[in-house]
């Protein structure tokens, strides 16, 4: 077998298209089912590093911290995200608490430090030598991009929030800034294909035949 | 606009993983740029999609009769449904939340569970018509996919913040349970999904090699 370069198969219907470079902002759409192909990357990988670090500082505050705390008839309770996982524990909910805890903990914290170990190196170096179980690791975080879930559960922080304020005082803790910055920092983190780790240890950028 | 070469009629598969193109390679060989496996389509993708969906239909119902959330204070208990929730956001005036909630968790899960079907439905019988919109319509199945979680993130939230004795008590129902299972189910069975099988023998193809071109300007 041999390696076609400058090739790009459309996943969503099998077309062929040779590579081109993308201007800055733009993306490669497939013509036939509107697919995307590929989008101009440039150096966003070399922005990458700090976004990390930041989206791992904003997870230690978003976890350690109470999300919102209510007061009813003098009394007050408070929650951490671990805190809600534990109460479903207690409840005989085991599936749903495993469930919660991946999404919004275990997955995004792992894509997180996935993403710290291979920028590390510098970029210019992977083609070089790539670091120790490369491979897996972006594998894993194709496979983990589904199931991350933190801007869904910011969505249900809220409603929650709306869904308390007929009967209880709710204060809000420090937690929900840090996962609103959290949110915030793993878009812009997960725009980036975990694909294009291949295209930074292999390709050269494609040339205009 | 003329129609693109396949790589399954030039031969060519490309790497899930890594996107190495390669000409020539066995179905099942390594990639031998990253080792992954190489599959020109999901392997047993039509099969899967249908199994799966089969087991969201039947966690459906349960999810949506059994009650998601269980909430006692001193004068009473009540147990609410999905849709009841929904409907008393909607009676206290909170429209936009009422709004937000029916949306996805009762539309969306609805609408993936048609939409994955008439998808498969149509591959299988290898369906010539609307290819583009089919297309389209997996690509929005795609995207919405995770925010039918909102609700069990809801749940969860509550049943760790209101637990003062006596007072106020927040506890998790069986519904949300199957709900959270309908929503993995067909998150699985939209992955599973090939939607390659929407485009398989749909003619004609020019004959021209795309790859022995100058390439044309991305859009």
């Amino acid at each position: 077998m041999q390696l076609v370069p400058h090739a790009i198969l459309c996943e969503g219907c099998d077309a062929v298209y040779p590579r081109t470079r993308l201007q800055p902002g733009e993306t490669a759409r497939c013509s036939r089912c509107g697919t995307e192909l590929e989008r101009y990357q440039g150096d966003a990988h070399q922005r990458m590093l700090p976004l990390v670090l930041a989206g791992l500082l904003m997870f230690a505050v978003a976890n350690l911290f109470p999300i919102v705390s209510i007061m009813i008839g003098g009394q007050s309770s408070d929650t951490t995200l671990v805190g809600a996982v534990a109460a479903l524990t207690d409840e005989g909910m085991g599936g749903v608490a495993t469930l919660v805890l991946a999404t919004t903990l275990l997955f995004p914290l792992l894509q997180l430090l996935v993403l710290l170990y291979l920028l590390l190196p510098q970029p210019r170096q992977l083609r070089k030598n790539r670091p120790l179980g490369f491979a897996m690791l972006v594998r894993m975080l194709q496979m983990l991009q589904p199931w991350g879930m933190v801007e869904v559960f910011l969505l249900g922080v809220l409603v929650a929030i709306v869904k308390l304020t007929s009967s209880a005082e709710v204060i809000a803790g420090p937690a929900l800034g840090a996962f609103v910055a959290l949110t915030v920092l793993l878009t812009a983190i997960l725009s980036f294909p975990p694909r294009n780790f291949w295209h930074l240890a292999f390709d050269a950028p494609p040339s205009r035949p | 606009m003329s129609e693109p070469r396949t790589a399954q009629s030039l031969g060519l598969i490309a790497c899930h993983p890594c996107g190495a193109v390669w000409q020539g390679a066995t179905e099942g060989a390594a990639c031998g740029r990253c080792g992954s496996p190489l599959h020109r389509r999901k392997p047993d993708s039509l099969n899967r999609t249908w199994a799966l969906l089969a087991a969201a239909y039947l966690m459906y119902l349960p999810a949506n009769l059994l009650p998601v959330m269980v909430t006692s204070n001193l004068l009473n208990t009540k147990q609410d449904t999905i849709l009841s929730g929904v409907i008393y956001f909607w009676v206290t005036g909170a429209w936009g939340l009422a709004t937000v909630v029916f949306v996805a968790s009762f539309l969306v899960p609805l609408f993936k569970l048609g939409a994955l079907t008439t998808l498969a439905w149509m591959a299988q019988r290898h369906s010539a018509n609307n290819r583009a919109d089919r297309a389209r319509l997996y690509r929005i199945v795609e995207v919405i996919g995770r925010w039918s979680m909102l609700d069990v993130f809801v749940v969860a939230l509550l049943a760790g913040l209101v637990r003062i004795q006596g007072l106020a008590e927040v506890t998790a129902g069986l519904g949300i349970a199957a709900f959270a299972t309908v929503v993995v189910l067909t998150m699985l069975a939209s992955l599973s999904f090939d939607p390659r099988l929407t485009w398989d023998d749909a003619q004609p193809l020019s004959t021209e090699n795309p790859l022995h071109h100058p390439p044309h300007e991305p859009t």
